[in-house]
């Protein structure tokens, strides 16, 4: 660490956009490609400004053909380019699913080894902006049951600006799902904040009596729950998961044989989610440290209504994470 | 942006549209009528949408009236829609209430999707609208499977599919139309081509931007209409209809037209210019077909009075039906992700 770093402020959006301005003047091989990343300035403005200064070879707009341009960021990547390939949201990822897993993920192990993928997914995700069943789903978790890609999901600023660069120096391919709700959040980092490491969970606010297990946006409201919880005399730790696949559990499964009490936050629905891995892993490596079953608090099980008090109560909440700790201290 | 990097449309030359059809005072009316309550019901969801009354994501229809107004002349009640998600006017104009459009944008119960679907997501089972799909594309081969089935059951049926230029561009499209051909179904596929998927222009997103040849292409019939024209496209879809309700197969129509607002609420607009848009809006077709009737001495003042004041009228009743609507219980949160009838 150097002494007095030069702080400066910006949003998530704008820490994305850094890491993919420093990613094109680093390496003349990485390109941006996908809809509306050019003039109309990205879909959540996050490339805006990128097709001025770096030109459309390079800032690349597609026609929208999800599953051809993801295809063509594998056969490009395979091909000695380093693309970062943007997804609108995690919806329409589907249309590209079968890239994806079919063969940005695969073709490493069935061609023996032969062929990498070096090849950067970003998409957006996530509920709570009423935009309906069809923009609102978090399927990262989905990604993360696939063997051959990685799943980063940053939920700071430094993630946000620092992750993309480790992925692009990733042999293989590395999906980075952004939350749509951080792009607004605004904070301090560094004037040469840069790469970070996408192999391990953080401790984001560290505690004695439970540990909450959660990444993205979720974060911020386990962090507000661990605060209220902080003013009744409850003291919860917080993990930030930040990478999916593969999944740290060393980091929780070390807090866990501390507090003795988990929950898992996942904006997923619970089903077949993230958090069932979470919570088997638990079961697997600390089950005689615990004190209580491992809870879960997801999203209902229901597509993403559009009306605001339906959506709020189908995602997972502050209040709800409070109430479930409070619960499982005093049974 | 700098002026060279705005890629300019290379799709506006307006198909002349001979207004040689002869059109009754009271069609003129209702056709006027249903654009200007689209215009009207739109311009007040925008006003509803800056009092933040409807939320998420607001398409607007404003310049593309036409298109849906003419179509929807050439349907029958039996027949099927299949709409996007700027599909407000394809809902008006299939006559979905105003007040259940409006319940469902703020999300009531009483809208026409039960609060569930919002602007994008309008369904309506009474008047056969499968939806509001805001995948783009997502629409097309349940176009296909809806006349599939009334083929299968020897039904005389058509199903009307909405779609933009973007969706083209879709494996969706390519291997819909290959099906519909290969089938012979009764498909009408109606392309909104207003020259932008959001802010990528026809060019950069089509290798050939006359989009009836691709169309033809999978051997589908295939024509390309003048969209900013509502009698054209009345006409053009009414030709269409009949070649498909007499099993002839599939058909093509392109309505070139062209929105005058942004994608959403949130486009900046950095892709085209303020000329351009000025350009088209001498082409509107609202106040082109009011000036073509005045001109034939079909329409008066009075009657464009009468026709705004009934519009007013139904928008009114409309926002007091949604601001009276109620909110969905929360303990019904999970209802509908599974059927409550064991039988359809
Ligand atoms: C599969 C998919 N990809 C991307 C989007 C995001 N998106 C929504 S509308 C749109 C533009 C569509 O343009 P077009 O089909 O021409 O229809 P228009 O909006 O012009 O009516 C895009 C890219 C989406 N909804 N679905």
């Amino acid at each position: 660490m150097k002494e007095n770093p030069q702080m400066i402020r910006l949003t998530y959006r704008e820490a994305v956009r850094e890491a993919i301005r420093e990613a094109l003047r680093k390496d003349d091989r990485v390109f941006l490609m996908g809809e509306d990343v050019g003039r109309y300035g990205g879909c959540f403005a996050v490339s805006k400004g990128l097709l001025q200064e770096f030109g459309p070879e390079r800032i690349r707009d597609t026609p929208l053909s999800e599953s051809a341009f993801v295809g063509a960021g594998i056969g490009a990547a395979m091909g000695g380019m380093r693309p970062i390939v943007e997804i609108m949201t995690v919806n329409f990822s589907l249309l590209a699913a079968d890239q994806i897993l079919n063969n940005a993920a695969t073709i490493l192990h069935m061609s023996g080894g032969q062929f990498n993928i070096p090849l950067v997914i970003r998409m957006a995700t996530g509920g709570g902006r009423q935009v309906a069943a069809q923009h609102s789903h978090s399927l990262e978790g989905w990604y993360a049951h696939i063997p051959g890609i990685k799943v980063l999901t940053p939920a700071t600023l430094e993630d946000a600006r620092g992750m993309l660069w480790t992925a692009l120096e990733d042999p293989d391919p590395v999906l980075i799902f952004e939350n749509s709700n951080l792009y607004n959040m605004e904070g301090q980092l560094p004037a040469d904040a840069g790469p970070v490491d996408i192999h391990r969970a953080r401790v984001r606010r560290p505690g004695s009596d439970v540990t909450i297990i959660t990444y993205s946006a979720s974060l911020f409201k386990a962090l507000d729950a661990a605060e209220i919880l902080a003013r009744e005399g409850i003291d919860a730790e917080v993990i930030d998961l930040r990478t999916l696949r593969p999944l740290d559990q060393e980091t929780f499964l070390a807090s866990v044989t501390k507090t003795h009490r988990a929950v898992i936050v996942d904006e997923g629905w619970r089903s077949g989610s993230i958090s069932a891995e979470i919570a088997a892993r638990i079961m697997e490596g600390a089950f005689y440290e615990l004190d209580a079953p491992v809870e879960r608090i997801c999203s209902a099980e229901v597509p993403m209504p559009y009306a605001k008090h339906l959506e709020q109560a189908a995602l997972p909440q502050t209040e709800t994470i409070v109430a479930t700790i409070k619960r499982m201290m005093h049974s | 942006m700098s002026p060279e990097t705005i890629i300019k449309p290379t799709n506006t030359e307006t198909i002349p549209s001979q207004r040689i059809v002869p059109i009754s005072r009271e069609h003129a009316l209702h056709l006027l009528y249903q654009m200007i309550r689209i215009r009207r019901f739109e311009a007040k969801s925008a006003e509803l949408y800056g009092a933040m009354k409807i939320r998420g994501f607001l398409h607007l229809y404003d310049g593309e009236e036409a298109v849906a107004v003419g179509v929807m002349e050439a349907l029958r009640p039996e027949d099927a829609v299949v709409a996007t998600y700027r599909e407000h006017g394809h809902a008006l104009a299939r006559g979905i209430p105003a007040g259940a459009i409006m319940a469902e944008m703020y999300g009531k119960q009483e809208g026409c999707s039960r609060g569930r679907g919002g602007s994008m997501h309008l369904f309506d089972a009474k008047t056969r609208f499968y939806g509001g799909n805001a995948i783009v594309g997502g629409g097309l081969p349940l176009a296909v499977g809806l006349a599939l089935a009334d083929k299968m059951q020897g039904k005389r049926r058509v199903t009307c599919c909405f779609f933009g230029d973007g969706a083209v561009a879709e494996g969706e499209f390519h291997e819909s139309m290959n099906l519909a051909a290969l089938w012979q179904l009764p498909v009408l596929f109606i392309c909104e081509n207003n020259l932008y998927a959001m802010g990528t222009a026809l060019q950069l997103s089509q290798s050939i931007t006359d989009l009836a040849k691709k169309a033809a292409g999978y051997a589908v019939a295939a024509e390309a209409v003048d969209g900013m024209d509502v009698l054209a496209v009345e006409v053009a879809a009414k030709k269409a209809v009949e070649i498909v309700r007499a099993g002839e197969g599939p058909y093509f129509l392109e309505c070139r037209t062209y929105r005058f607002r942004g994608h959403s609420a949130f486009d900046t607009e950095l892709y085209r210019t303020k000329a351009e848009v000025e350009e088209w809006k001498k082409r509107d077709p609202i106040k082109t077909f009011i000036e073509y009737l005045k001109n034939q001495g079909l329409v008066s003042e009075m009657d464009l009075n009468e026709l705004e004041r009934k519009v007013a009228d139904e928008i009114k009743e409309a926002v007091d039906f949604a601001e009276a609507g109620t909110w969905e219980p929360v303990e019904d949160l999970t209802r509908f992700v599974y059927s409550e009838r064991r039988e359809v």
